[in-house]
């Protein structure tokens, strides 16, 4: 109606707002014809299949909650839910605490301080099929240099050696590769928030005759909250979505994963891509979405609070 | 006045053995990877003597990895791919950041909040329904496919819209009163005040693109479609004991990361660090 009275009032062409409008716009639309055709709707389809059924072919059919109800007794589905969970309780403190430690030591005046910054992003650089594969000969069970060390200087017996990629310690090589490849990331975050720190803080506490650790407990560390929280959050969310550190450590030939090993997104894509079974692959899809969303909201109010201070 | 020296250089030492262990571990990946590379199959797990660079080292390795797959189809595909999404990214969300940041019009609110809406979605959440309706619009098994599916991010926009609202209103002011149309304003006086802005989308672009696997791995079933990761991976399965080729292909995919990574690094470091403060 708003759109009437303005056209009403400018008889000749197009009305100067109409005009700007129309320039913004085409600034716009090259981003958002994309996004929208590429993101928004997918999106909006997703929620909708998660109750339906389909294989992609034949007609969609109602299912209601029918996807769901069935999660509860797929007992892939939840050594899934429970492996992505233990990745995630494993992953985020360690990685949080060496990205941290590194952040303080290279907070530090030390020689090469530069070089050791680059060199600590090298892992998040590369790319996960390359540093995989080197990952995997490194930890070979039988011919791998850290299970020859196991065994030559630790004398740990041939057959208890660690089998690094299959069985119960899956769970374990991914979390040790993931703090590997990401902490350099996390680390510069943390350095920015150390550098944020005002010195007169520590200056203060030495003249109280405050030691290192006194230093650490009361000054940095509380000092460090917001960006503490940013970084937790940051990387529950990228644990939540992992898969490909899975497929690569621990995948089989055709890249399919054994209940030891198979995370969420990958039970996404067997059940979409392999047994194209879309709405229960959506409503799995909507379980990680829940995830995703409750940590956001999380991190919402944990901003909100921070601004607030 | 001794006892402080000597806690200095206690210090000192705990600060450089952390160091060099942590140097350590995120340099010996790379260098095993390096050696292995120039290895053959007896000498590529000896340990003992561990030999770095071995008497006949198999420099042949680089050359046989590109026989053996079609390694330089892989290659040109992945340049293709990420110099495409790369430029797209930078385009189009320096243009729509442009009209989100400097320029007043109807639904800027409600259009910006898709955006924001979107950008704590996991992209795997919605992955499968894209894969459908790419596969309606004919662009299965199209290299196009993962360039629609990379070149519109939320986070593009984001980033620019953020860069863009640090810069002074005043000065496009100055250029409307000066008849300068908003194209004009955008080519020539925003677009080259954001030069880091866009090294940083540069630069996290790039990687994310030469890396991605899960997307085409979705999209690209041919062979002669495969981007280098995926050739790679195929690789493995096919050749899982050929450890020196492997490598040879590993460090071959590093490469151009590494140098776009060293070029570019100190935005990249302010990039990573600039999210943190922003939350």
């Amino acid at each position: 109606m708003a759109e009437q009275s303005t056209t009403a009032k400018v008889k000749k062409g197009l009305s100067r707002q109409t005009k700007r409008n129309l320039i913004a716009y085409s600034f716009i639309a090259p981003n958002f014809i994309g996004f929208a055709v590429f993101t928004l709707v997918p999106i909006v389809f997703a929620f909708a299949l998660a109750f339906m059924n389909w294989d992609g072919s034949n007609p969609i059919t109602f299912a209601g909650f029918d996807n769901f109800k069935q999660l509860g007794s797929d007992i892939f589905f939840q050594a899934a839910l429970k492996n992505t969970i233990i990745y995630c309780v494993g992953t985020v403190p360690l990685t949080m605490i060496a990205s941290l430690a590194l952040a303080i030591v290279l907070n530090q005046k030390v020689i090469g301080r530069g070089i050791f910054r680059t060199l600590s992003f090298f892992p998040y650089v590369a790319s996960l099929v390359a540093v995989t594969s080197v990952w995997k000969m490194l930890f070979h069970p039988s011919k791998g240099p850290i299970n020859n060390i196991l065994y030559t200087y630790f004398h740990v017996p041939m057959e208890k050696l660690p089998q690094w990629f299959t069985g119960s310690l899956v769970l374990l090589s991914m979390i040790l590769f993931s703090v590997w490849k990401y902490m350099g990331y996390y680390m510069v975050i943390y350095l920015a928030g150390l550098q944020g720190i005002p010195s007169d803080l520590y200056e203060a506490a030495s003249l109280d005759g405050a030691g290192t650790w006194d230093k650490f407990r009361y000054i940095t560390w509380p000092q460090l909250r917001s960006t503490t929280f940013f970084v937790v959050v940051m990387l529950t969310i990228n644990c939540f979505k992992v898969y490909d550190i899975a497929i690569m450590l621990a995948g089989g030939g055709s890249g399919e994963l054994t209940t030891s090993a198979t995370v969420l997104v990958y039970y996404i894509y067997q059940k979409a891509f392999m047994e194209w079974k879309l709405g229960y692959s959506s409503a799995v899809a909507m379980v990680l979405f829940v995830l995703v969303f409750i940590v956001t909201m999380i991190q919402f109010r944990g901003q909100k609070k921070y601004s607030d201070q | 006045m001794k006892s402080l020296k000597k806690r200095a250089l206690v210090r000192n030492i705990i600060i450089y053995t952390i160091l060099i262990l942590i140097a350590l571990c995120m340099l010996i990946p790379f260098l095993w990877m390096f050696s292995a590379a120039i290895k053959n199959d007896r000498e590529v797990f000896q340990i003992q003597p561990f030999v770095f660079i071995p008497e006949n080292a198999k420099w042949s390795n680089y050359m046989t990895i590109w026989t053996k797959i079609p390694f330089a189809k892989f290659v040109e595909n992945t340049v293709f791919l990420t110099i495409v999404v790369t430029l797209l990214q930078l385009l189009t969300s320096s243009f729509a950041a442009y009209s989100f940041a400097k320029l007043e019009f109807k639904h800027r609110q409600g259009l910006f909040f898709a955006y924001i809406a979107t950008i704590a979605m996991p992209w795997q959440v919605y992955m499968v329904p894209q894969f459908i309706m790419m596969r309606k619009f004919g662009l299965n098994d199209k290299l196009l496919a993962i360039i629609c599916l990379q070149a519109f991010s939320a986070f593009g926009v984001f980033m620019m819209k953020q860069f863009y609202e640090a810069i002074p209103d005043e000065l496009c002011e100055a250029a409307r009163v000066d008849g300068m149309s908003e194209y004009k304003i955008y080519a020539s006086i925003m677009l080259p005040l954001s030069k880091p802005a866009l090294s940083t989308l540069t630069i996290f672009t790039f990687v994310n693109t030469w890396n991605d696997y899960l997307g085409p791995l979705i999209y690209l079933k041919s062979e002669e479609k495969k981007t280098i990761q995926l050739g790679l991976k195929m690789f493995i399965s096919q050749y899982s004991s050929d450890y020196g080729l492997i490598m040879a292909g590993s460090m071959i995919s590093l490469i151009p990361v590494i140098v776009v990574f060293l070029i570019f690094q100190q935005y990249f470091v302010e990039g990573v660090a600039s999210t943190g403060l922003k939350g």
